[in-house]
């Protein structure tokens, strides 16, 4: 049996945290990238790759791609961990290295991701198989699957797609302030109105972007952080769930797997909704800020579409939500899940300049895979929330 | 178990072939798509019955193709034995698919075997 209470609140804290070549990089692999990223966020703790002893890597084309980044950075981890739920991954890598550091197994994690599908592709890199009952009738994959989620969920709760627009908007105000955006230009409703429709309700806009880009994070046991970190950041909860793989399985196209991963996160954390002062949600398409706005217990079920309304997750709005620019105008390089962490550290290490949340104590950052299929959610705190 | 000489997947194709549109049922009687070899959940084994063709669109999309390649629907199709999958609705332009459209299922050949698409029910 799982026990309620298993997740080691505050064990573990992150005390590194780099991204590197966000948006186009050519020239350089997928693996530069990550190790780019992955050497600086370790400098920030004062540590080089010979003091990892557990590697949390995948990449998006190479299976072994644990065993080849452990070569690249000339180190024999005990734990290589490459398993891959898409997107999310990187909160369950989170949820197991705080266990395993907790556990004494290792004594320093690494967390990294890197890829070029931009630069070497001009288009999401992927070695997923197509599901044979589905390949027949040509999806695009993965927007299709969320647009048949999209057209469930404005039938259900008559959501426009102005309020669809909404999310681009926000996520948009938020990447002017972020220099390391891709897309800094504003977006107006007529400009979001105008884009191309490419599997309906879902048009351009409604989508993320492709890019390059590395990441990386560091993560000890909670009472060495002070050693490593003035101001590290701690992991009061974290948890996943996985309800299908392809979208004619998921049971409910309006209600994630989110939903019992945020129960879980939450309940580990001893936080609610109300105590989270960053939201940081994986926003592959617009319809997901939606969902998981409602899954996670920002709003109810139902009312995500009329609670961006207005500018409220916007710059300026009471809930300040992907306030990197999310996937949608910041960057979304294959696998974006370590990067609403990242953002997550960083608006808590009080760093980020014109986008920063004035006092932030708490965030959540949010992991999605697949198409709406595996969820992950990480809970973070400074010091004062122990 | 018996020895196994056809697997499902290969089964359901050859019924397809043949002008039928089967699905397994479990002991429970509930049924299951897509193929396995046992009932997710529990394990128990599966028997094919005919399906009865019909069903309801849960949720659709257009995919929009640069002309002069057409766009094309794709749905997700309820069928009346409650088991969802992937599939396109056909008869009508592929805007006018709506949710909770009843529809009944035909079989096609789309090049290299046989699919199941649905065109609004009569």
């Amino acid at each position: 049996m799982s026990r309620p209470d298993a997740f080691p609140r505050g064990a573990a804290a992150i005390v590194g945290a780099a991204t590197s070549g966000l948006g186009s990089s050519p020239g350089f692999e997928a693996s530069d990238l990550a190790a780019r990223a992955s050497v600086d966020a370790l400098r920030q703790a004062g540590l080089t790759p010979a003091d990892v002893d557990g590697l949390f890597f995948c990449h998006s084309t190479d299976t072994f791609g644990g065993l080849s980044f452990a070569q690249y950075l000339g180190i024999h981890p005990r734990i290589v961990e490459n398993s891959r739920s898409g997107g999310s991954a990187f909160q369950g890598y989170v949820e197991l290295a705080a266990q395993l550091l907790h556990a004494g197994v290792i004594g320093t994690a690494l967390i990294a991701y890197g890829s070029n599908q931009a630069s070497a592709a001009g288009r999401l890199q992927t070695t997923v198989q197509p599901m044979r009952y589905e390949a027949p009738y040509r999806p695009i994959q993965p927007i299709s699957p969320y647009a048949l989620a999209a057209s469930r969920y404005m039938h259900l709760y008559g959501a426009t797609r102005e309020q669809l627009g909404e999310v681009a908007i926000a996520a948009r105000s938020w990447a002017c302030l972020n220099p390391e955006a891709t897309r800094r230009e504003p977006l107006t409703m007529d400009q979001y109105l105008a884009a191309r429709l490419v599997s309906d309700p879902l048009g351009l806009l409604d989508c993320c972007l492709v890019s390059d880009g590395g990441a990386a994070i560091v993560m000890t046991r909670a009472d060495r952080a002070p050693d490593f970190a003035d101001r590290p950041v701690f992991v009061l909860g974290a948890a996943s769930e996985t309800s299908h793989r392809d979208i004619a399985w998921m049971p409910d196209l309006t209600r994630t797997a989110a939903i019992e991963a945020g129960r879980r996160a939450y309940g580990s954390a001893g936080l609610g909704p109300s105590d989270i002062d960053v939201v940081e949600l994986y926003d592959a398409f617009t319809i997901n800020t939606i969902l998981f706005l409602e899954d996670l217990g920002f709003c109810p079920k139902g009312e995500g579409a009329r609670f961006v309304e207005d500018g409220r997750i916007a710059v300026g709005g009471s809930l300040p939500v992907n306030t990197n620019g999310g996937g949608l105008s910041c960057a979304h390089p294959g696998m974006y899940g370590l990067y609403t962490i990242i953002e997550g550290v960083r608006q808590l290490r009080g760093e980020v300049g014109a986008r920063q949340v004035a006092g932030a104590q708490t965030a959540l950052a949010h992991g999605n895979g697949g198409v709406l299929s595996s969820q992950g959610v990480v809970i973070l705190g400074v010091e004062e929330t122990l | 178990m018996s020895a196994m000489t056809t697997g499902p997947d290969a089964e359901y194709a050859a019924f397809l072939a043949e002008g039928r549109f089967r699905l397994q049922r479990a002991p429970d009687g509930s049924y299951v798509f897509y193929p396995r070899v046992a009932q997710p959940g529990t394990g128990a084994p599966l028997t094919w019955c005919d399906a009865s063709g019909l069903g309801e669109v849960y949720a659709t999309t257009v995919v929009r193709r640069r002309p002069p390649e057409p766009s094309y629907n794709v749905a997700l199709i309820d069928l009346e034995e409650g088991v969802r999958m992937m599939s396109r609705v056909e008869g009508i332009p592929a805007d006018a698919v709506r949710i909770g459209m009843k529809v009944e299922a035909k079989i096609t050949s789309d090049g290299d075997g046989h699919a199941v698409i649905f065109e609004p029910a009569s």
